[in-house]
């Protein structure tokens, strides 16, 4: 079986500019919309009320949820935990606006959901409420801000050593686009932002990097193979070289990223779901991004091979 | 060409002995059991008291699976079920000693010669096994407190011993400033200070009626003390949760001044808070005799409701009364070092308390000093101090005394209890807490199950239909590095949760790139011309660099999640990290091995089985141009 029989380079680098102010706008619609919008973070970060109640017979998760709604409570999470007759519910912080103390408030809170939920089901019981503070949130972003950080860094440090700064700096802004990207879906469509998000951003953070790198291998083989060919040639011949693999290897991840989806849990749904972008951008970013950049830093055959004078005397025989 | 040494085929089957062997305890699964053990280190379960404790389940007639003694001598009983675990514990509490707890755990059900080779499976997270998550903020500042505290009762008792006089001690917030009259007083004091509180930075001012030396910490010291009162809490916190027999619990540091707490299998979040949250520490002070309006349990009856005098704390005790004890703390519940419930000689509850052996030399000086005077012990619990009990000192005691006072027997079991545990180095405070029940915990299990085994499938068939035979030995090199990835995982102990679950699924996807990466080259190779053997050597060889670049890259990443994550972010770069080690390993050298042993024996080989490879350019374009041809005849 053979899906790519691509005969002839692909002027991938003709194109370059179009795909560049598409990048560009993407890049600014995602900005825009985590400045104006902002994350939807999970209760992980923020902090919020925790419910437990307990029903008599089966309780339906639907239902309280729906019943909450009526009340103009949104971003619930119900899920019965322990038996199928212990719900708990999870309500995200609303800070207390009326000078009245944060317990007050979760109490005040806590009733009117109970109010609600009696009207459904008369057997519901308050088993315990409490509040999750959303400390741990700010070391978490912090945290995150410097893995991002140590990462870029890492990164950066063995691309110039092993290929060239250019290369270096045109992967990481690559692949900080592609993170950037991630995060203005989930502000544009407010998904839940949760701890396995995080991971997973990060995580793309390495794998897009990893199809830059790929490219970038082939640039510096052609740069030594291919001699006469001019800058735009060699990086379209690199990426129409690997861009079956690229395509294979992302298919595949992408089908373990797929069966996450499906089969793992409401959890990992959106685990998935940033994953799933991030693949999609990474192969996007490391084609048409990673390697115009690296053109426009001025990345040329030099940064590999000795000037050719030297290279064709040494290989006369 | 295309041949391993021996050595290199040996190197990848013991890889995957190993594999194997750490991979299946996983499949075993777990059994209900009971672990017996000492509460110190110095209690160890032997032979004898193991011979009486399986002698007490025999007589109670309750059936074991299995039994074993361990090197660190705790006993281990599995069970058929919990029911039967429940009787078994029963069983055995009854027969166990002081010293002794038996906890309901959970144990691998593996053979025991996989349990002899020291393979256990991994450990599952909260998400897969339910129960209940605490995270503890320790409060730093009443620590430091704690210990400037301390350091003014230093300074007071030196002074004073050396017959130095000062003019006032006094406190503002990390500050501690002692006043003389005379500076030769303070000349004096200073050298004091320098020469024998070294952990103090010491500062002169003058003025024109009065000296001053000022005495903060050191930085390091206040650093040194914080962390001292972490660990000891944690050890506090395991002693607890030990001592209530809770089954596996972990409790680890979290940050600089956390402790995340988590308590398989345990369903009642009360009670664990229960557990968790007595916060209490004991003090031992001496009264204020001084204030004191007589002898009687009402001496200090007239301070009701009057604010406690200067250098005095007021407290009650537990009838309500008043008792004015001096600010200086004699002695903490942290150099307590046993403590029993017994009855004193009026047949009144009482805890028997026995001290460390500076404990003991404070105490007896103490005691000394202060015979016929009252001595108040405190237990000091979240913004609450109760005076247990403040009898007269009859006569000097050392490191082994008695508190009474508790009103009945479970009072003062749980006060032995407590203090036995040891005491809090500083207060802490619940400030995250959540719930997992077992059911959710099983079917999270069977999520994480199906996502990998799915994924796996779909890589695979796609993998052999695509490369065909150079797709069986890429999934097989997948499936190797599942082995070892799950092998190390379980060898490492690795608690395994929902993420970790993903982590691995989604290594595995990033993994087949590097096989992806061999199998593309080796055709493009085949497809250039060279022969098939040339273009496997050429393939693996050409495609080494991009995957150790690749890898390297996508290693810093998870290093640096490695770094600075918690909780799941961790737990997933635990395993994206040890994912890339063996993936390069697997596609590397265990790929390469089945395709020598396949092709590189052979004398002669025309064609690879890696699908199509018979288009290439040149073919191409000659083709074209005959088309061309064509239609333009």
């Amino acid at each position: 079986m053979e899906f790519f029989r691509i005969r002839r380079t692909i002027p991938f680098m003709r194109h370059a500019k179009v795909f560049n102010i598409i990048s560009l706008i993407t890049f600014l619609l995602a900005v825009f919309f985590l400045a104006t919008r902002g994350l939807h973070f999970s209760i992980e970060f923020l902090g919020g009320t925790v419910m437990e109640v307990q029903y008599k017979q089966d309780a339906e998760p639907e239902k309280i949820r729906n019943s909450l709604a009526k009340q103009g409570l949104t971003d619930v999470s119900v899920q019965t935990f322990g038996t199928s007759r212990d719900v708990l519910i999870r309500l995200p912080l609303k800070a207390p606006t009326d000078g009245t103390t944060q317990n007050d408030a979760m109490k005040a809170l806590s009733e009117k959901v109970m109010t609600g939920l009696h009207g459904d089901d008369a057997s519901a019981q308050l088993k315990r409420v409490e509040f999750v503070g959303g400390q741990v949130g700010k070391e978490l972003a912090t945290d995150g801000g410097l893995a991002l950080l140590f990462v870029c860094i890492g990164i950066m440090v063995y691309l110039a050593f092993r290929f060239e700064w250019r290369f270096a700096v045109a992967t990481i802004i690559a692949n900080l686009h592609d993170v950037v990207i991630i995060l203005g879906f989930f502000s544009f469509f407010q998904w839940e932002f949760s701890l396995p998000v995080l991971a997973a951003i990060l995580a793309i953070l390495g794998y897009s990097v990893n199809e830059s790198v790929v490219v970038f291998d082939r640039v510096r083989e052609n740069f030594k193979k291919l001699r006469k060919a001019s800058v735009d040639e060699v990086m379209d011949a690199s990426i129409t070289g690997t861009i079956s693999r690229t395509i294979i290897t992302h298919g595949c991840t992408q089908m373990m990223v797929l069966s996450i989806f499906f089969f793992g849990g409401a959890s990992l749904h959106n685990f998935a779901l940033a994953l799933t972008i991030g693949i999609c951008f990474g192969i996007y970013s490391s084609v048409l991004v990673a390697a115009p950049l690296a053109k426009y830093l001025g990345a040329s055959r030099e940064d590999f091979v000795k000037p050719e004078k030297k290279a064709q005397l040494a290989d006369m025989p | 060409m295309n041949r391993y040494p021996a050595w290199k085929y040996v190197l990848i089957g013991i890889a995957l002995l190993v594999g194997i062997i750490y991979t299946a305890p996983n499949f075993y699964g777990v059994v209900p059991a009971v672990a017996v053990s000492g509460v110190r280190a110095a209690n160890k379960v032997d032979e004898p008291m193991k011979a009486t404790l399986d002698a007490a389940l025999k007589a109670a007639n309750v059936p074991v699976l299995s039994s074993e003694l361990d090197a660190n001598g705790s006993a281990h009983y599995r069970f058929a079920d919990t029911d039967r675990q429940i009787q078994g514990r029963d069983a055995i509490v009854a027969k166990l000693g002081q010293g002794f707890v038996a906890a309901l755990n959970l144990e691998s059900n593996s053979p025991p010669w996989l349990h002899a080779l020291g393979a256990k499976p991994m450990y599952l997270g909260l998400d897969l096994r339910g129960g209940v998550h605490f995270l503890l903020q320790v409060d730093m500042k009443k620590a430091a407190d704690k210990s400037i505290e301390r350091y003014m009762g230093d300074i007071r008792t030196t002074l004073r011993d050396k017959k130095i006089y000062y003019s006032g001690l006094t406190r503002e917030s990390d500050r501690i400033t002692v006043r003389f009259r005379e500076r030769e007083q303070k000349a004096a004091a200073l050298k004091l200070v320098t020469d024998t509180l070294v952990e103090l930075n010491v500062r002169e001012t003058e003025s024109a009626d009065e000296s001053q030396l000022i005495l903060t910490i050191k930085p390091e010291i206040v650093k040194r003390d914080q962390e001292l009162a972490l660990q000891q809490n944690i050890q506090t916190l395991r002693n607890r949760v030990n001592e209530l027999g809770v089954a596996e619990p972990i409790v680890q540091q979290q940050g600089p001044d956390r402790i995340l707490v988590q308590l398989a299998g345990v369903q009642d979040p009360a009670r664990a808070e229960e557990i968790l949250g007595r916060t209490a520490t004991l003090e031992v002070r001496m009264v204020s005799e001084e204030n004191a309006a007589g002898p009687g349990q009402d001496a200090f009856y007239a301070y009701k409701d009057q604010p406690a005098p200067f250098a005095t704390d007021k407290f009650f005790d537990q009838d309500g009364q008043p008792v004015l004890v001096r600010k200086i703390v004699v002695m903490t519940g942290d150099r307590i070092k046993d403590a029993q419930p017994g009855f004193d000689e009026h047949g009144r509850s009482a805890v028997n308390i026995k001290t460390d052996e500076t404990g003991g030399r404070i105490l007896r000086q103490t005691t000394r000093e202060n015979v016929k005077k009252r001595m108040a012990m405190l237990l000091v619990e979240k913004n609450k101090t109760v005076v247990l009990t403040w009898p007269v000192i009859q006569e000097e005691f050392g490191s082994s005394f008695r508190v009474t006072g508790m009103p009945d027997t479970t009072e003062a079991k749980n006060l032995a209890l407590l203090l036995r545990a040891g005491a809090l180095a500083a207060p802490m405070e619940i400030i995250e807490k959540s719930t997992v029940g077992p059911s959710l915990g099983a079917d999270n299990i069977e999520k994480g199950y199906h996502a990998v085994l799915y994924g796996f499938i779909a890589i695979g068939v796609f993998m052999i239909l695509y490369y065909a035979l150079f797709g069986v030995v890429s999934v097989a090199a997948l499936a190797a590095n599942l082995l070892f990835l799950v092998g190390l995982l379980s060898m490492l102990q690795f608690t395994l949760t929902l993420p970790g679950i993903a982590a691995i699924a989604l290594t595995l996807g990033m993994a087949i790139d590097a096989n992806v990466l061999i199998n593309e080259r080796v055709r493009e190779e085949v497809r250039s011309g060279m022969t098939p053997q040339m273009a496997i050597q050429a393939g693996y060889e050409r495609a080494f660099d991009t995957i150790l670049d690749s890898n390297i890259t996508t290693l810093i990443a998870g290093l640096a999640l490695l770094a600075f994550g918690s909780g799941p972010v961790r737990g997933f770069a635990v395993v994206h990290c040890l994912g890339i080690l063996t993936s390069i390993f697997s596609a590397v050298m265990v790929s390469r091995g089945l395709v020598n042993i396949i092709y590189g024996g052979r004398k002669k080989v025309t064609r690879l089985s890696i699908g199509n490879t018979t288009w290439d350019k040149e073919e191409d374009k000659k083709n074209d141009e005959d088309r061309k041809k064509k239609v333009a005849v």
